[in-house]
């Protein structure tokens, strides 16, 4: 199998800077976006992913404009996300570089966006973007997982794995799964919920929440099928390079591009 | 002394932009065009043909008997021409995408979608492969050329597609990757180069590939 897994270190991006969390609360800041973005090309990462976290009007603006400026001298895959709300959104962020596009509320409160923004620009990129928390498991003794939107603050009780199915049914390009109850925990990504999932669909999957070390990054790929792995704050502070986590996925017999 | 004007045509869909930037910084000298005007296609040294999404759409932009369309064949037969993605898929004669679609029948064979594949999909003993194929995938150089001057066989570039093309002459092929089949990622004939990934998105080999083509006189 020639090809590669992918290395995504994901940007929080908060009035144009970078800034990351714990279970989606408690910013902390992480440096310019264009720097940190450079950064990470040096390092050889396979793409490279920005949240708006805040997702307001303003910041609209600001994030065009990191992705303007980033896609000047990064030249590898771009992914944005956060409150794009319509395809004039998607179109102005493609022409600014960005390569794909993560969705999140709105394919929620209107499903038939996906299938529009889809059939408009290409599967190739569309993200649909799933934020999922466990929930009790059901009488069956089966673990299930709820999505959540806006930021992880409102409840859908809509379940992530029929969710997920749906998504990819309507032309989604790929999914991006953030376990909440990981995010920003350094215990590992939610295993039970990737494999669920990536045994279900057939279109890429991209594993994020919960990175702690590198041993989780092997663990999402090999034992949550995941085809990407996305991971911001043991990247941010320094306390592994890009670089660093590719030679050791390489070390562990996964597909990689040093 | 090697004159540099580039023209990347504009068919609505993709990131332009990525391409421009891209020679821009290999080629700092090169005079670069993102235009659909026939007149620009018809006065540039280099032609670059780039696309993303549905095939149909991107034809549709180019028009039957167009001034537009006609720039476009002039050019594919008298000056260089780099094919990304859908430029690649369209030098074909034909793809089964958005209920069948006739190309310019510059290279032998046909564009298919991942599912349509006779060989390996159909066994069961191979593993399902996602589609779309989306990533840094290998390219394997079947043929010298000089688009792959200090490029190494068998580097990574990335890729983001659900249809490939199947060459019907091998002598066309320039490069190939697989996914689950074995299918034609770089494919060329005289003054015609194209490939399936997408070079400005495929960090330093990427930028070479772009820098030779800026050298290449299509011979």
């Amino acid at each position: 199998m020639p090809l590669a897994k992918r290395i995504i270190p994901c940007l929080d991006v908060d009035r144009g800077r970078v800034v990351k969390g714990t279970c989606f609360v408690n910013l902390r800041d992480a440096g310019d976006p264009v720097e940190v973005a450079a950064r990470y090309d040096q390092e050889n990462a396979d793409e490279i992913a920005f949240l708006d976290i805040t997702a307001s009007s303003d910041n609209r603006e600001t994030i065009i404009h990191i992705v303007e400026d980033v896609a000047e001298q990064v030249f590898i895959p771009l992914t944005v996300g956060g409150g794009i709300r319509t395809l004039e959104d998607i179109s102005r962020l493609l022409h600014a570089g960005a390569d794909k596009i993560s969705i999140n509320t709105t394919a929620v409160n209107n499903p038939n966006f996906i299938r529009e923004a889809s059939q408009h620009f290409g599967n190739q990129c569309i993200v649909v973007a799933i934020d999922a928390k466990q929930v009790k498991s059901g009488s069956d003794g089966q673990k299930q997982w709820e999505i959540y939107t806006h930021g992880g603050r409102t409840s859908t009780g809509i379940d992530a794995i029929d969710w997920a199915k749906k998504m990819e049914q309507f032309g989604a390009g790929e999914l991006l799964i953030t376990s909440m109850d990981r995010d920003g925990t350094k215990t590992g990504f939610d295993l039970d919920l990737m494999k669920t999932i990536t045994s279900q669909t057939g279109i890429p999957a991209i594993a994020s929440g919960g990175v702690g070390k590198l041993q989780h990054l092997v663990e999402g790929i090999v034992a949550g099928g995941a085809d990407a792995v996305l991971a911001a704050s043991i990247f941010h502070y320094g306390e592994y390079t890009v670089a660093k986590a590719k030679q050791f996925l390489a070390k562990n017999g996964i597909e990689i591009r040093l | 002394m090697q004159s540099n004007s580039v023209v990347v045509v504009d068919l609505g869909t993709g990131n332009l932009r990525s391409v421009t930037k891209a020679i821009n910084t290999v080629s700092p000298n090169s005079e670069v065009h993102v235009s659909a005007e026939p007149s620009v296609i018809a006065n540039a040294d280099r032609v670059i043909l780039p696309g993303q999404g549905a095939i149909g759409t991107w034809l549709k932009q180019l028009g039957a008997g167009t001034q537009l369309r006609e720039a476009v064949m002039n050019a594919l037969d008298e000056k260089p021409v780099l094919g990304i993605c859908l430029g690649l898929q369209a030098l074909y004669r034909y793809s089964s995408e958005n209920g069948g679609q006739n190309g310019f029948a510059r290279i032998c064979g046909t564009v298919k979608h991942f599912s349509e594949a006779e060989t390996d999909y159909q066994s069961e003993l191979y593993q399902k492969q996602k589609i779309p194929h989306m990533g840094w995938n290998r390219v394997i150089q079947t043929k010298k050329h000089p688009l792959w001057k200090g490029i190494t066989d068998g580097e990574r570039f990335y890729f983001v597609h659900s249809y490939y093309a199947d060459s019907r002459d091998p002598s066309q092929i320039a490069g190939q990757t697989e996914y689950g089949i074995t299918f034609t990622s770089a494919a060329t004939q005289d003054n015609l180069f194209a490939v399936q990934f997408h070079p400005e998105k495929s960090q330093r080999a990427g930028l070479t590939l772009l820098q030779n083509f800026i050298n290449w006189d299509g011979a």
